[in-house]
């Protein structure tokens, strides 16, 4: 066990440089100059070269990386050309957003799902099996940006029962208006996660039950309902995190583009925002984030698995 | 990608794709009404998009500014939007950038990610210990992120963007076909061709090639509607084909707004966009079950 999870961590650090060394690059070797952005029309060869020396840029390539990458594991991703905030500042504002709408909508998602796919494995074929799996199927077809265009037509403009774009309230200064502007979007989130979830677990759920274990609980007479959850939902509830896991990309992606609609001043936000003013250092210190962020969850969510099921480690 | 994931999911499956298919029946899956219904509006997308110059539409850029923001009438089937340009005329228009981006970036993907996938499983060894590895990093980094900051500094333009993306989709391609072929490069009928003299291309080509196409047709379709997803959301955040080239994602968020002046601004590109990405899914998984219970009587 602890062999392995050595070498899952060392796999797990590879990793991590590879994506530091892919969000370096991508950046750098990219046209573009980021004297022109910041000397404007003060772009003279003179100050060009001036800046160039300052900001270390004359150096060779992979000079810049090491001197980057400490600078990185030190904490200080740099400093935006464009608005002189440093880069951890920008996150640090901008990820209690994005971590709030996705708690929310995991939170909502989680509740319709298993609720729902108990309710439709129970009976397969089902009046409401058939509607749920035909709408889940029907919802795939549904990115975000059209939910969250129809979300607010629907509930902000024609029924006003949640605020519209522009109204976000930190949750600090009046959490109860804070969370009433999260509703929206995290329930268009949480309708992505609800139908992967439900597909997921009512399949799992399915084959469960026709395991032996299932027919010997319920001929001690135990009830339906204890069966379900006890018997039949455990095992599923492995295959569930490893899909919130895989899941958890998609949502970050779902949070941007929810984000730039409601100008909800999150890490989508903050990232459109920087392209726009081709403010490389804050886009690389993004997009590095939200890498890094991605493969240390699927990590966690690995080991997670080793300690439910200890069988995967010894293989 | 993890382990756990190829623990849990079968190896010849995405994962993501696996946690979103539906229970596998046991009976023989039908090409019922649903089947050739979307298999036909796929194609009638496909064919308007390409005869959009010569079925007497309205230049989808032409405004008109006395009839801005109207409802769909007989002149404007459709509406029109904010400078009074024809909403249907748009809608056809845009299908072109949704549908060059989706199957060119699969052609793309699937050209690469296929050949290599094709490649490693049937040599194994060094090549597909690395391109796997490889694959796995690309994976782990999140595709809407590195295709955003990519886009953001390489440009807008079409090509480029069908380009970065069909990059992007390379390692899930690879994953999907090496995986197929796979299940294939051991069988008797490999081992009978090689003992005949077969060279290794022709029975990649020959051999193996025809057993993994139909699990790449599949897959390609489901991969176009991923694609036209990522395109939209590019479009989206400002960052797909500039305007006043229309395409859905884009139609989608200009709607924005005049949401409440307008909402068919709105309404009809999602429309479209919803009823050719539910068509990809149904097609492609409908194609996938018929696979399925092949694959099992043999």
């Amino acid at each position: 066990m602890a062999k392995f999870l050595f070498k899952r961590a060392l796999a797990l650090i590879g990793i991590l440089l590879l994506v530091s060394m892919g969000t370096f690059y991508l950046v750098h070797l990219l046209p573009g100059n980021p004297t022109v952005t910041i000397l404007g029309p003060n772009d003279t060869p003179h100050n060009r070269a001036v800046l160039m020396a300052q900001m270390g840029l004359n150096k060779p390539l992979w000079q810049q990386y090491l001197i980057w990458l400490g600078n990185v594991l030190r904490g200080n991703l740099g400093q935006s050309f464009i608005t002189h905030q440093s880069v951890t500042s920008v996150l640090g504002n901008a990820i209690p957003i994005d971590f709030e709408l996705i708690l929310i909508s995991q939170i909502i998602a989680i509740g319709v799902s298993i609720p729902l796919a108990l309710a439709s494995a129970r009976r397969p074929n089902g009046l409401l099996d058939r509607v749920s799996t035909t709408s889940s199927f029907a919802m795939l077809a549904l990115p975000p940006f059209i939910i969250i265009v129809l979300g607010v037509l629907i509930f902000s403009i024609h029924f006003h029962v949640f605020p519209g774009p522009g109204s976000y309230v930190p949750f600090s200064q009046n959490p109860w208006s804070n969370l009433h502007t999260m509703l929206l979007p995290s329930l268009v989130l949480a309708i992505g996660s609800v139908v992967v979830y439900f597909r997921l677990l009512r399949g799992d759920l399915i084959s469960t039950l026709q395991e032996e274990y299932i027919t010997m609980a319920r001929s001690k007479g135990l009830s339906d309902r204890y069966i379900m959850w006890r018997h039949a939902l455990r095992p599923s509830s492995l295959s569930l995190l490893a899909a919130a896991g895989l899941n958890i990309g998609g949502l970050v992606a779902g949070a941007f583009v929810v984000q730039y609609l409601l100008a909800l001043p999150g890490l989508g936000y903050a990232l459109v925002n920087s392209i726009n003013q081709v403010d490389y250092v804050v886009v690389q210190g993004i997009t590095l984030f939200v890498a890094v962020v991605v493969v240390v969850l699927n990590f966690i969510i690995d080991f997670l698995f080793t300690i439910v099921d200890p069988r995967i480690a010894r293989e | 990608m993890s382990d756990l994931a190829e623990q849990m999911i079968p190896a010849d499956k995405d994962p993501l794709e696996v946690a979103v298919a539906p229970v596998r029946k046991k009976r023989k899956a039908k090409f019922g009404f649903l089947f050739w219904f979307f298999v036909a509006w796929i194609g009638l997308t496909i064919l308007a998009s390409i005869a959009a110059p010569w079925i007497g539409l309205q230049n989808p850029n032409n405004g008109n500014f006395s009839s801005l923001n109207q409802g769909p009438s007989t002149a404007h089937w459709f509406g029109t939007d904010d400078l009074g340009r024809d909403i249907l005329s748009r809608v056809v228009y845009g299908s072109r950038v949704s549908l060059i981006v989706g199957f060119g970036a699969m052609f793309i993907a699937m050209l690469i990610g296929g050949t290599l996938g094709m490649v490693a499983a049937y040599r194994r060894g060094a090549v597909d210990t690395f391109v796997s590895a490889a694959s796995y990093v690309m994976l782990a980094f999140p595709a809407l992120v590195a295709v955003i900051a990519i886009v953001a500094f390489w440009g807008h333009e079409l090509w480029k963007i069908t380009i970065i993306v069909g990059i992007a989709s390379i390692p899930l391609v690879y994953r999907v076909v090496r995986a197929a072929t796979l299940s294939y490069a051991t069988r008797e009928f490999v081992t009978a061709a090689k003992a005949q003299g077969a060279s290794d291309t022709r029975i990649l080509i020959k051999e193996l090639l025809p057993n993994v196409l139909p699990a790449m047709i599949s897959f390609f379709l489901i991969g176009v509607a991923t694609v036209i997803i990522l395109e939209g959301a590019l479009a989206f955040l400002g960052l797909s084909v500039q305007a006043p080239t229309a395409s859905w994602g884009n139609m989608i968020a200009e709607s924005r707004t005049y949401l409440q002046q307008n909402p068919w601004l709105a309404l009809f590109p999602s429309m479209a966009m919803f009823l050719f990405l539910i068509a990809l899914n149904l097609v492609g998984d409908v194609l996938r079950q018929a696979l399925d219970v092949q694959d099992a009587k043999l």
